[in-house]
């Protein structure tokens, strides 16, 4: 392995690959704050040019974190199609870029190969791509997933319906919900995040939205966002679960702080397809995030981006219906400027997809870091530019819950209209049936939660 | 112009009003030198802060209207009206085509302007004056600096270490730390309420109050330190907590008995919420007179004081 570059007058030199792929980081606060952030964009192209020129053999050699160590660098590794990876060992991360953003490489190609590239080798070959790259070669990948419906069809954005509420009240939550129905948002799934972790009020979300959906005959997929030991429970003891939800991350370190490992969720996975209420196959439901190792202290020196890439890595074992990146709700700490959060979510959309995952973003801010609401539509955009599968809707954009902002039910319909893009089949024939939506854009009467209230 | 310029006149006035109370027997003339004294300086102080000009609402002024239903020609107004009260979520804001309409769009932009200026802006040098806070900084130079590392907001500064040791009374039971955390808001709108409740709250039981500080770009972990520097039984921060849009202003209080090495989280006892629209700030500064006297009792806080 060459570990050393020159950049014009300055010649700088690497100890290790993971140096190499921290340094070739667009500049995030996280990386900065762990200390192993380039130290000028000198610093930062020479590393780029090291791992252009690296095979992706000599990054299947040196895992960031040591297999015996880890469990997520074991779920990678014992997952990966080694006829696959055989074939392309010798490639370097250069060519690898080329070959993604080749007019020959179709979806299709790429989701084979995608069966022999570890999670490292997919943050690598991010690591070289700018903004406009990560978009191209991410809008030609699209990955479908089946829970009651099916996600990911070509042409359409979906959406989950947040109607979260500060202290879990029932008639509240629902208000929210109707709200964002008459916008044509909850086609991904009504997907609430409760106040109270425990087994009554995740059950009684859960009866409450299953109810919704039936009375109204709405199709699409229910869950409530509550740690995955407690959805278990309720899980047992009948509450009607559609998709089983949890938080991972890219270190055992980092999961067993998130109070999980591969086996808990396996176990989650085999729960939901015995006693859950829907068809399947895909019944899991992901978040991640860069940064949260940092926030964790469970990072082993490795960058953000491609911990993050390994949380794909590990999610991917499970079939996932939905795996969403909310890497601007982590923090100041780990990513601090509109511009870090555009950043990632077009890096975290892209690594997601070359993991063949149905991916989709929660372009998001807290009020602590220095990014505004024109930065977050900046980045709705180029993330339904470059095919997310879904978004986020909160009411006006404001998750009075969580205390964040997120797409809002105004901005999902604007992004459908702006891109020609459709709810998913059977929720627009929904849409048109209720009167909400007429030939792919919204009716007269939408944006009326009182359509429910006859 | 200053006072200071008119000490003079200050006087002569001081004066003339000791006299005319001493005509009618209510001022003691024996101390009248001192008193003056005292006053001028005192008149001197208040003058030489300077005070933001306060521009007054009139006819004249455009205002966010209230948060009114704004769905055209709604099916059923009053089932609007009905969802809007069980949630304080920006329903019932209707569009124009699918985007937001100009007064939701407006109030959007203005909370969250809010909230960001409560991050972003400082606690002012006028309000820690009145407030007669001993200030000190953490080690973070800057907001950005403080957002970025978290560490460097739970330790102090060199010369905040030195101003405690140098102005701060030794081995109070309680010792209080006011710390702008991720809002300075907070602060400026709950503590002149809270902190002279706390105080003559903790006087009227009779417990050895230590002398207020104020930490700049502080997080939650910088009472531990404080605790040790002045020897304190138990330390508490009243703190901003990150604003949603909802508020900027919310406030909590974090509570521990003797911080040491092996200190954990779950050794906090934390009342949070507190504002004008939570837990009113006298009101807490009630309840937290109790929490306090309750953890000095059983020397212990956090999860082990709700086992006792």
């Amino acid at each position: 392995m060459i570990l050393k570059a020159k950049v014009y007058n300055n010649v700088f030199a690497f100890k290790n690959l993971k140096e190499v792929l921290a340094k070739a980081n667009e500049e995030k606060s996280g990386d900065v704050l762990v200390g192993i952030a380039a130290k000028s964009a000198s610093e930062r192209v020479a590393a780029k040019l090291v791992l252009s020129n690296l095979t992706l053999e000599d990054i299947y050699n040196n895992p960031v974190i040591p297999y015996e160590e880890d469990e997520v660098t074991r779920v990678i590794y014992d997952d990966l199609n080694l006829r696959i990876f055989q074939e392309i060992k010798g490639w370097t991360v250069g060519a690898l870029r080329e070959y993604i953003l080749g007019h020959k490489a179709t979806g299709g190609d790429l989701h084979h190969l995608s069966r022999g590239l570890t999670s490292e080798m997919i943050a690598a070959v991010a690591k070289l791509m700018s903004s406009m790259d990560l978009v191209y070669a991410a809008k030609k990948m699209r990955y479908q997933a089946h829970c009651n419906t099916t996600i990911g069809v070509p042409g359409t954005l979906a959406f989950r319906n947040q109607p979260n509420h500060p202290t879990d009240s029932i008639e509240g939550m629902i208000s929210s919900l109707k709200e964002g129905l008459s916008y044509g948002s909850g086609d991904a799934v009504i997907g609430i995040n409760p106040v109270e972790d425990n087994v009554d009020t995740v059950s009684r979300l859960l009866e409450t939205t299953k109810n919704f959906m039936v009375k109204w005959d709405i199709p699409t997929q229910n869950c409530v966002l509550a740690h995955v030991t407690t959805q278990m429970k309720a899980l047992e003891k009948g509450a009607p679960v559609d998709l089983v939800f949890q938080s991972i991350a890219g270190t055992q370190k980092a999961n067993e702080a998130f109070g999980i490992s591969a086996d808990l969720i396996k176990e989650a996975f085999e729960l939901v397809q015995k006693k859950g209420t829907a068809t399947g196959p895909n019944l899991m439901y992901f978040e991640t995030g860069q940064g949260s190792e940092v926030s964790l202290d469970a990072h082993y020196g490795v960058d953000m981006m491609t911990l993050e890439s390994r949380t794909y890595g590990f999610g991917r074992r499970y079939y996932p219906f939905m795996i969403n990146n909310v890497s601007g709700f982590i923090g100041p700490e780990t990513i601090y400027s509109g511009q870090e959060v555009i950043r990632a979510d077009l890096e975290d959309l892209f690594m997601g997809k070359l993991h063949g995952l149905p991916m989709g973003i929660a372009p998001c801010y807290t009020n602590h870091m220095k990014a505004d609401q024109n930065e977050q539509e900046l980045s709705t955009l180029l993330c339904a530019m470059a095919g997310s599968n879904y978004f986020m809707g909160v009411a006006g954009g404001d998750d009075v819950m969580l205390s964040y902002q997120d797409t809002s039910f105004h901005d999902d319909a604007s992004t459908r209209e702006i891109l020609g893009l459709r709810p998913l089949p059977e929720f627009e024939k929904w849409l048109e049936k209720m009167g909400i939506m007429e030939d792919g854009h919204l009716s007269e009467r939408a944006g009326d939660p009182s359509i429910f209230d006859k | 112009m200053t006072a200071e310029g008119n000490g003079q006149l200050e006087t002569l006035i001081i004066q003339s009003v000791l006299e005319e109370l001493s005509k009618n027997g209510l001022f003691d003339s024996k101390n009248k030198q001192q008193v003056v004294n005292s006053a001028v300086q005192v008149i001197n102080s208040a003058a030489s802060v300077p005070i933001t000009p306060l521009i007054p609402e009139d006819e004249e002024t455009v205002t966010l209207p209230t948060d009114e239903i704004m769905v055209d020609n709604p099916f059923n107004l009053e089932a609007i009206r009905a969802m809007k009260k069980t949630t304080p979520a920006r329903i019932g804001i209707g569009r124009a085509g699918a985007r937001q309409k100009t007064v939701s769009w407006l109030r959007f932009l203005a909370d969250h302007a809010v909230a960001k200026d409560a991050v972003f802006v400082d606690v002012s040098e006028d309000f820690l004056k009145r407030m007669n806070l001993v200030a000190v900084t953490s080690a973070a130079q800057d907001k950005e600096q403080f957002l970025t590392n978290p560490e460097l907001g739970r330790r102090l500064s060199e010369e905040g270490v030195r101003i405690i040791k140098e102005k701060c009374s030794k081995n109070p039971q309680v010792q209080i730390c006011v710390v702008d955390g991720l809002s300075s808001s907070a602060i400026e709108a709950n503590i002149p309420d809270l902190l002279p409740a706390l105080i003559q709250g903790l006087n009227s039981i009779g417990l050895k109050i230590g002398t207020p500080v104020f930490i700049k770009h502080g997080r939650v972990w910088v009472q531990d330190q404080v605790a040790k520097l002045v020897d304190a039984e138990v330390v508490i921060s009243l703190i901003g907590e990150r604003p949603g849009l909802g508020t900027a202003e919310s406030l909590s209080a974090y509570m521990i008995y003797r911080p040491n090495e092996n200190t954990v989280e779950a050794d906090r006892t934390v009342i949070s919420n507190i504002h004008k629209g939570g837990i009113p700030p006298a009101e807490a500064g009630a309840h937290l007179v109790d929490v306090l006297e309750q953890i000095l009792k059983v020397k212990v806080s956090g999860v082990k004081l709700n086992q006792k």
